[in-house]
């Protein structure tokens, strides 16, 4: 009896220093830290306002898992972001009917972001890299251009609410957020794409495009398809911080870099083919939270960037690390591996690969 | 007799408690070449990485020259001049070859590198083992897989490498790389080198080696000069049974039913002039030298490098097929030669592996085609600890059976099959020869490639023989593998004109 419970605790610990579930361990104890130094954090109505705070960049994050896991890299999130709130400030106005067709145009503009991503990517075989790179100056220098860098418009109410408000008066926690209904509606159609038939070829395909190709999957229509949906949740995105952070061409810069931190702390493998969605949502959780305490531990905000930096490395270290060490022995112990031969000696070097430069192996395996 | 330089004696290993290999002896004696054969799981890998300090033993002790010896690293038993020639290469692709040969190591001249001496070197090396054709500043990528494996051998010499093991070296070989590798082997064997020779091919085993260790799960079963076995009682040693039990005969329901599928005057830059007709319930076994367009006729007809002349017809329609996707709909499967490349995407469990088919190409039948995974595992005897297991711990026998349940699934009419059996034991063949003729009675065609000729005169109805491209010859299943040869070298054309 004693053993068995050993053995389930052992079984949860081995899960938790692993990539996958190394995140979730460095929430909990991010979210402990937080509340031991602000016991208010821990009130509902708080938390509450936290989840509101995390949404824009949970979802964006959610967005990039999607392009990641196909083995491709998204750099317009955030620059597209820009462009929707710029968009939506600019043409509202203080026009209440115009709410709706205002957001039918976004949500065309973030379609066409994502399909010519994907199709050159796809298509002209640019690397995901270089074609989102450029992505995000057009987006950008675009933005700069038409608003000359300031900050313009203002929206109407009724548009800010959608990112600002929520169901008022409700018992013990008082304000549900929309953030938080739209960020919880996300990451359940995300879980269920990823479910699906399209989200297990997705994976498939970030793994081993010629084996996916080979299998009868349409590689190109399916990573088009994630960039679609990276844009889209771009846009969603863009639409919440209307509400929450205003209209100014700064809104969103950077956004596309803390999502791939966000994903890669949540063990999602740069290159493709290993992670999931729950991994990417706690990782841009435990992003944010670590950030807000740096605040309350009054480290400068101009850090963040340092920060964040170190991050990136340290997971994509990690998760090369793990790998390497779990893989050798697992290779040899379900598998004397006689015929496909020395996986053992050349394990290693797949792991590193696979995880420290994902960038790399990209280019790789870049299906023909 | 000669003192052996390598001795292994009662050699013991165990991975999380479980010893997988129980007391193995070896004794590797100089100008000679020991054949270690056995199954996959046998623990000829396991065996071979403890002698090239990849591993260490749990027990027993390994001498070199009577001392006794224990590497913790690959670099010390290349110190001790244990080397190893695996079957993925590590050359640098981008440096010539005698900066690879001494990568590391290079010779110094007034400190800076001896580019000359180097390549000088490396030339007399290559020289010695009768292979002058290889310059030594040759970029590595640019040679042919068989120079690589060859540059990887004059690496181990020009370390001193005494004794030097090989796994499976013909794996990525045309035929007549074969030869070349047989010639070094002989000069290394004139040089002194002790050699560990571990294959699936017999025919090498007897052509090589002097002496034949047999493993199987993890014990030694025998060791015996090769003058004294033959490959039926090879085989029985390693598996238990008898070599008659290899091919299954066809089953004697199995009705040859209409044409599944029709080419006529199929084409493109690798293939010229097909006419193939394939019926229900049919084997067709296609023959060849590498490079005669075997591959590139399965792949044309699968749509991955398709036909851009001719017609196709499957069930006596016309279709066009441009894209695996447009093949899998109509019912052709494509088992790939190379199950890590095209086959299996390894970081994903062997389940969603199965389904990778279906998925995309009818996921709506994702549900019902899961429910029967399950199932196919068991009837391909596939062994694993479960359908959670990734893909790339399995061994390739098992990998085949993933590859070939991710097809079983889409329920084929037509099962394109290329090198089938590569890499796996004999148990797992066997498994591959039962479930061709088990499709064939259920009315599917079968077209089978294989480098192994007794295989494809073993399995099929009849053989289709490819020569540059083209099917220059139709044999049936009485043949014999001269003839077949002689078909694909294009001798048999010679001798009639």
């Amino acid at each position: 009896m004693t053993a068995r419970t050993d053995s389930r605790i052992q079984t949860v610990l081995r899960a938790l220093i692993s990539p996958k579930g190394a995140v979730y361990l460095l929430l909990i104890v991010l979210l402990v830290s937080v509340t031991a130094i602000h016991p208010s954090f821990a009130e509902p109505g708080q938390l509450m306002r936290y989840i509101q705070r995390v949404a824009p960049i949970a979802i964006v994050a959610i967005g990039q898992y999607f392009v990641i896991v196909s083995g491709e890299f998204d750099l317009s999130m955030g620059s597209l972001v820009t462009v929707q709130v710029v968009v939506a400030g600019t043409l509202v106005g203080q026009d209440d009917s115009r709410t709706v067709p205002v957001l039918l145009l976004l949500l065309v503009i973030g379609v066409l972001v994502g399909l010519v991503n994907g199709l050159v990517t796809t298509r002209l075989k640019v690397p995901s890299f270089i074609v989102t790179l450029g992505m995000m100056l057009a987006l950008y220098g675009g933005v700069l251009w038409w608003t000359g860098g300031a900050a313009t418009g203002n929206p109407a109410d009724s548009f800010r609410q959608i990112g600002r408000s929520g169901i008022h008066d409700l018992p013990v926690i008082g304000l549900l957020p929309w953030s938080v209904l739209i960020l919880a509606a996300v990451v359940a159609i995300a879980a269920w794409l990823s479910r699906r038939p399209f989200g297990k070829t997705l994976v498939a395909i970030g793994d081993n495009p010629s084996a996916a190709r080979f299998a009868g999957a349409s590689v190109q229509r399916t990573k088009t398809m994630a960039f679609v949906l990276s844009s889209m949740s771009a846009t969603i995105a863009g639409v919440l911080l209307v509400g929450y952070a205003g209209v100014h061409p700064s809104v969103g810069q950077g956004y596309e870099f803390t999502a791939i931190t966000a994903v890669v702390l949540g063990g999602v493998v740069l290159g493709g083919g290993r992670g999931n969605v729950w991994g990417a949502l706690a990782g841009a959780f435990a992003l944010e939270t670590l950030f807000t305490l740096l605040n309350f531990t009054a480290v400068p905000s101009t850090m963040r960037s340092a920060i964040q930096g170190v991050i990136i490395i340290a997971a994509v270290a990690y998760a090369g690390v793990i790998f390497k060490n779990r893989r050798a022995p697992a290779a040899v112990a379900s598998d004397p591996p006689d015929a496909p031969g020395m996986q053992q000696a050349t394990g290693e070097a797949q792991s590193t690969e696979s995880a420290g430069s994902g960038a790399t192996r990209n280019h790789n395996t870049k299906e023909n | 007799m000669t003192e052996p330089i390598l001795t292994v004696t009662d050699a013991r290993k165990q991975f999380f408690g479980v010893e997988v290999l129980h007391g193995v002896s070896l004794e590797l004696a100089p100008g000679s070449v020991h054949g270690l054969v056995g199954e996959n799981g046998a623990g000829k890998s396991t065996l071979m990485k403890i002698i090239a300090g990849v591993h260490r033993r749990d027990g027993g002790d390994m001498r070199i020259d009577g001392e006794l010896v224990d590497f913790g690293h690959p670099l010390e038993a290349a110190a001790a001049g244990v080397a190893t020639v695996f079957q993925e290469f590590n050359l640098l692709p981008d440096r010539t070859v005698a900066q690879n040969v001494f990568l590391g190591r290079e010779p110094r001249k007034r400190g800076m590198i001896d580019t000359k001496g180097m390549c000088r070197s490396t030339a007399e090396l290559l020289e010695d083992l009768g292979i002058p054709g290889i310059p030594p500043t040759a970029r590595a990528g640019e040679l042919t897989v068989a120079e690589q494996q060859i540059v990887e051998i004059v690496k181990a010499l020009s370390v001193g490498a005494r004794v030097i093991s090989m796994d499976e070296p013909t794996a990525a070989l045309a035929d007549h790389e074969v030869t070349i590798l047989y010639r070094v082997i002989e000069r290394l064997r004139e040089r002194g080198v002790a050699i560990l020779y571990v294959s699936h091919r017999l025919k090498e085993i007897f052509d090589l080696c002097d002496t034949i260790t047999v493993l199987k799960d993890g014990s030694h079963v025998s060791t015996d000069p090769a003058a004294d076995l033959d490959e039926a009682a090879l085989v029985r040693r390693m598996v238990g049974r008898p070599i008659s039990a290899f091919f299954p005969d066809p089953d004697p329901g199995t009705e040859i039913g209409a044409p599944r599928i029709t080419i006529r005057s199929g084409g493109n830059t690798q293939l010229d002039g097909i006419d193939l007709e394939v019926r229900a319930g049919e084997v067709v076994g296609i023959a060849g030298l590498q490079g005669s367009g075997r591959t590139e006729l399965l792949e044309a007809i699968f749509g991955a490098a398709p036909f851009t002349r001719g017609s196709l017809e499957i069930d006596g329609a016309r279709a066009v097929i441009k894209h695996p996707r447009q093949a899998a709909r109509r019912g052709v499967a494509l088992v790939t030669e190379d199950r890590k490349r095209t086959g299996l995407a390894l970081n994903q469990s062997i389940l969603d592996n199965a389904l990778l088919a279906i998925r995309s190409v009818f996921p709506r039948r994702t549900q019902a085609s899961r429910a029967e995974i399950p199932g196919m595992f068991s009837s391909l005897e596939l062994v694993s600890q479960g359908n959670k297991q990734e893909a790339q711990t399995l061994s390739g026998g098992n990998q085949q059976k993933v590859v070939l349940a991710k097809w079983l699934a889409m329920r084929p009419k037509i099962v394109l099959l290329d090198e089938p059996t590569r890499g796996i034991d004999v148990g797992a063949k066997v498994a591959v020869y039962q479930l061709i003729r088990a499709l064939a009675k259920e009315g599917v065609a079968i077209v089978m490639v294989s480098s192994e000729t007794p295989e494809v005169i073993g399995m099929a109805d009849r053989i289709l023989v490819m020569r540059d491209g083209r099917i220059v010859g139709e044999l049936s299943s009485d043949t014999d593998e001269e003839s077949v040869l002689a078909v694909a070298t294009g001798a048999a054309e010679e001798v009639q004109q």
